[in-house]
């Protein structure tokens, strides 16, 4: 167990040490000074030396890369070209936004995905089966920004419903906290249970299969009790394992939802960094992002072998 | 003498989930007994409706994009200022846009866009993620390492944070939006690939080649890459579907292909959501036809799943 930890932390380490190449260099692929030229064009830096000296440009790679790793390392990801805020405090500003929706439209999308595989693995070609494998199929297929903007569309023509701007904290107003956060929610949470329920279906049937579950209907339990106390609990596993996954999809991969809501987490940081080409926010974005994903994939290792004890690391 | 390539049953692991994972040869026999009788291509519709149906929806859309030109009623860049945004019906089958554009011709135009775009990302990817994952499972050993090492980094990135930081370096251009794509595919891609290189190289087959003196080249090629084919088209049927939605996500934020060329996704960016209120059966078709072909391609590559690799086939369903 502890020799798999320090692997995966040894694994962990190097994938973000690799990250912080790629954030870093990210910028410095164009050749010459089309980057430069790019940011004057944007209009935002007007001291072209200035930000050049910033970024490091007038010294070496190599001295460039150490200076910013060290200040990577203390914290400090640098300031940013727009808000003239250091990134690390925007990214922290941004993070609660960006959790939130990510756990409401999780925990939307297991409310949805659970009853229904379940459902449908146990009347296999039933109704509710041919229905729960329709939806599915288009959560995966029908982009969730189209379904917003045709939410914010057609709310806005028949109900006159705009949603609110500007982040209202839960504890300030719940119901205001609410109002922006479930719709953006409800449509990703949709679209992700379109895959957590094919999971829950296809590990519940493999589920029903065991022998235990033979034994339990042997011994005269009623289906009901097989289902949900035998087969139910076993199939979750699988199911537990796509959560982390998911996290980390929704924490910056909801980038669209964020910018079309007017929600300001990770993901919409990232493309409004992008679109005023604020370089510092973007390499932070980017390490920031692959620090969460390596971190959360860790605790999912872990917790698998803790949620179910036959599994052993060596 | 060299009958390469024989069709591989690969057992993937003992362990491996679901019945389907190993065939017993009376299993086979079996199946084959109940195959109905018929050509190859009806016998496949017949035992695949949804597959065949969802690839009679792609080939339409498929040849609606390629012959936008000739099919379009009107010039999709062509400003009606008499008919700024015309509900549906007359001259303008599906309405015109804010600029007065047909809205149908657009659409037609904005699928030869995304799906030429997205087709090529997935060539470029298919190839290049096909070669690495060969290279790196083949050779293994600190090459192996390296490689796997790279495919860690870029997949410790959501796909499309990847593409739209790729995107701020590029600049916003159709090439940039190719390569972009191209460069999400290649980590998976070559996943999977290194997997089953891996298990071939310990083959019998292989051993045998080797035995018989065939060459590094050789043996890639003549008896490892064909046996990779089955799963690398799957998978990249799949990634197709993923690019479509990239390339659509990429448009939709301004940073993909720009306007005035029309693409599903830059025709519902911002500069066209304003107008949406005033118009809002420009916000359907691009929609609809996005979703109906990443539907098909959804549909198509799990037929073609369990057409092409039964051991990709999930619980029975």
């Amino acid at each position: 167990m502890r020799q798999f930890l320090l692997r995966r932390l040894l694994l962990g380490g190097a994938a973000l040490l690799g990250l912080s190449v790629l954030a870093f260099g990210l910028i410095r692929i164009i050749p010459g000074d089309a980057v430069m030229a790019q940011l004057v064009e944007s209009g935002n830096v007007s001291d072209l030396d200035g930000a050049r000296a910033q970024l490091g440009l007038d010294r070496p790679f190599a001295v460039q890369y150490v200076t910013w790793l060290g200040g990577v390392l203390r914290g400090d990801l640098g300031t940013s070209f727009w808000s003239r805020r250091p990134v690390h405090q925007d990214l922290l500003a941004a993070l609660p936004v960006s959790v939130e929706l990510a756990v409401l439209a999780m925990l939307l999308s297991m409310l949805l995905a659970l009853p229904l595989g379940a459902a449908s693995a146990s009347r296999r070609g039933g109704t509710v089966d041919l229905a729960a494998r329709l939806l599915s199929f288009g959560g995966l297929s029908v982009p969730h920004f189209w379904i917003a903007t045709l939410v914010l569309l057609y709310g806005s023509i028949w109900f006159r419903w705009v949603p609110p701007l500007g982040y209202v904290a839960p504890g300030e107003s719940l119901a205001r906290n609410l109002e922006q956060f479930l719709i953006p929610a409800a449509i990703l949470g949709v679209h992700l249970s379109a895959r957590s329920l094919r999971l829950v279906r296809s590990s519940l049937l493999e589920a029903l299969q065991e022998d235990y579950v033979r034994t339990a209907r042997a011994k005269g339990l009623p289906g009901p009790r097989v289902l949900w106390g035998h087969a139910f609990r076993n199939s979750l596993i699988p199911t537990l394992t796509i959560l982390g996954g998911q996290f980390t999809y929704l924490l910056s991969g909801s980038v669209i939802l964020e910018d079309i809501f007017s929600l300001s987490g990770i993901g919409r940081y990232v493309v409004e960094s992008i679109t005023h080409r604020d370089y510092p926010a973007v390499q932070g974005a980017i390490l920031f992002t692959g620090l969460v994903v390596v971190v959360v994939n860790l605790t999912v290792d872990l917790a698998y072998a803790w949620i179910d004890p036959r599994i052993r690391y060596q | 003498m060299d009958r390469s390539s024989h069709p591989v049953s690969v057992r993937v692991t003992e362990r491996a989930p679901g019945a389907a994972a190993t065939l017993p040869a009376a299993e086979v026999s079996a199946t084959a007994a109940r195959r109905p009788r018929g050509r190859p291509a009806g016998r496949w519709i017949r035992r695949h409706p949804t597959g065949a149906l969802s690839g009679a929806v792609l080939l339409v859309v498929l040849l609606a994009s390629a012959l936008a030109p000739w099919i379009s009623p009107h010039d999709p860049y062509a400003q009606d200022y008499d008919a700024l945004m015309r509900p549906p019906g007359g001259a303008y089958l599906l309405g015109t846009d804010y600029l007065g554009r047909d809205v149908f011709s657009r659409t037609l135009f904005g699928g030869r866009t995304s799906l030429s775009i997205s087709l090529a990302a997935i060539t470029a990817g298919t190839v290049a993620g096909t070669i690495a994952g060969l290279a790196s499972g083949f050779y293994g050993g600190w090459f192996d390492g390296i490689v796997q090492r790279v495919v860690d980094v870029m997949m410790a990135l959501p796909s499309i944070i990847l593409a739209l930081a790729l995107m701020a370096v590029l600049g916003p251009r159709t090439e940039n939006v190719v390569l972009a794509i191209a460069t999400i595919i290649v980590p998976s891609l070559s996943r999977i690939v290194r997997g089953t290189v891996l298990q071939l190289r310990e083959m019998q087959f292989v051993e045998a080649a080797r035995a018989l003196g065939a060459s590094d080249a050789r043996v890639l090629s003549r008896h490892v890459l064909p046996n990779t084919i089955a799963p690398v088209i799957v998978v990249a049927t799949t990634a197709l579907s993923g690019a479509i939605l990239i390339e659509a996500s990429l448009g939709f934020l301004g940073l993909g292909t720009q306007l005035p060329v029309p693409s599903w996704g830059n025709m519902l960016s911002e500069e066209a959501r304003r107008y949406f209120e005033q118009a809002p059966w420009m916000a359907l078709p691009p929609g609809i036809a996005l979703s109906l072909t990443v539907l098909a391609v959804n549909f198509f590559g799990d037929a073609l799943r369990d057409a092409l690799d039964p051991r990709l086939r999930r619980v029975p369903s």
